[in-house]
């Protein structure tokens, strides 16, 4: 690869970063007050969607110390359990990461239902250690609106993440 | 091609483990000592406040938008104005009720202790409840406004939560249907004391009953001032059920269309703020 200069190098970095800025929107978007009426409860994980499509498609992008204070972001503007949030966020990455070759160049609707899988287990694993830290079982309902909600809107970001995607330097491996 | 895997190196597992390891560390510490990592999250909340109140602003505005539009235009004058005056005679009414019982209850006691004056801060709500499991929203104002942890937040209607923790310019609010929220109440009528415990559902529960309660569905629920942590007489809520269940309690404060709510500051200081030390300008 021929050398780059310097306004290159920045371009390059630039577009390496608009997923991670974006990851920070979509954490910031999702605490954000939209007026609707019991929406809060039941709103998708965005978070989640974006560690899931871009551990398939663009780990480089998404180094683990990211991943991690994302999460931690989450935790912090939600109120949550701090490191909650971050901790299941890890797992899903590394799970998702480990399992990339079956994913890659699949259908979409493969890769909905792979999506499908991990929320029913970010989910539950959420809800457990929900469970846990507070001493307390609390009710899973909200959690599995939720988790059909976070289904229903895959698609939708899909979009959106394939778009940045388009957006970005050649993977160096 | 060869597709790049992360996982491969042993120094990538390794930092993957180190910060699994992190994260399972800071939810145990954090369970363990929640002030421990209190200090950072409302340094977090600080720095992302003047962000969420950015984009809380449009929405909220396209949300009143979209409210307006829906209405006829003389229905709305109509309606706007029957409102306020709603929300005006309601305060006085709870004002009326509160300054009945203390008449009552000082005719009782020889020495008499006038009430502190009360000091109000009207934040805006840019944060919502973050998830199926939580119940507490961020406000954008802090210590510098004169918020301190364990004060009592209020809508027009009543009560909503109290602050859970401060920084300078953002607090949050633990809503009093959050699991952790547990609040001293009475009945307003009969005076019988009791706990308002949140379980995150919608409707919270009241605990700490003594066995022989007479508690009927419609009786006012207040805050009763015990403990100093809040204000007595704050309405609550009407019970609206009594049964297996327990005895539920449907509050007056809307928690779901949130955009401004009221911190109140009665000079008290309570349980919940003794390690705090005095960081923004004191009431008095």
């Amino acid at each position: 690869m021929m050398k780059q200069t310097p306004l290159q190098k920045l371009d390059a970095f630039g577009r390496c970063a608009m997923p991670a800025l974006f990851a920070v929107l979509l954490v910031l978007l999702s605490v954000t007050p939209l007026q609707i009426p019991g929406y809060s409860t039941i709103a998708p994980s965005f978070l989640l969607m974006a560690v899931y499509y871009w551990a398939i498609y663009r780990p480089d992008v998404m180094p683990f110390i990211l991943v991690f204070a994302l999460g931690l972001l989450q935790d912090i503007l939600s109120g949550g359990p701090p490191g909650l949030n971050a901790w299941v966020l890890l797992i899903a990455f590394g799970l998702v990461v480990s399992q990339r070759r079956f994913f890659i160049g699949k259908s979409f609707p493969v890769i909905w239902w792979g999506f499908m899988l991990l929320a029913a287990g970010a989910g539950s694993l959420t809800w457990v250690l929900t469970a846990i830290l507070s001493d307390t079982v609390v009710a899973p309902l909200p959690g599995i609106f939720s988790f059909l909600m976070s289904i229903a809107v895959y698609p939708m970001l899909t979009l959106v993440f394939a778009a940045i995607h388009r957006l970005l330097p050649p993977s160096a491996a | 091609m060869r597709i790049a895997a992360p996982l491969r190196t042993l120094a990538q597992r390794g930092a993957f483990l180190m910060l699994l390891l992190s994260a399972g560390a800071i939810m145990l510490f954090g369970k363990a000592d929640p002030e421990l990592f209190e200090r950072t999250r409302t340094q977090v909340t600080d720095l992302m406040a003047p962000v969420l109140t950015l984009l809380s602003q449009p929405i909220a505005t396209g949300a009143r938008v979209v409210a307006e539009a829906e209405s006829l235009v003389d229905l709305r004058e109509d309606n706007a104005r029957l409102r306020m005056e709603n929300a005006r005679l309601l305060e006085w009414q709870a004002t009326a009720r509160r300054l009945a019982v203390e008449n009552r209850e000082l005719r009782e006691l020889l020495a008499y202790r006038p009430d502190a004056r009360a000091r109000y801060v009207t934040a805006r709500v840019i944060g919502d409840k973050g998830g199926a499991f939580l119940r507490s929203i961020l406000i954008n104002e802090g210590t510098a406004a004169g918020i301190q942890k364990g004060q009592a937040a209020l809508t027009g209607e009543g009560l909503l939560g109290r602050v859970e923790s401060v920084g300078q310019h953002s607090a949050r609010v633990l809503l009093i249907t959050d699991l952790n929220s547990r609040i001293p109440v009475v009945v307003e009528s009969t005076r019988v004391r009791a706990i308002l415990a949140g379980d995150n559902s919608a409707l919270p529960r009241l605990e700490f009953l003594s066995a022989n309660s007479q508690l009927e569905v419609g009786q006012r629920i207040v805050t009763s001032g015990h403990g100093d942590a809040f204000p007595p007489g704050i309405p609550v809520g009407v019970i609206t059920s009594v049964g297996e269940t327990g005895v539920r309690v449907e509050a007056f404060a809307e928690s779901d269309r949130l955009e401004f709510l009221r911190v109140v500051d009665y000079g008290l200081r309570g349980i919940l703020s003794e390690a705090q030390p005095q960081t923004g300008p004191s009431p008095r």
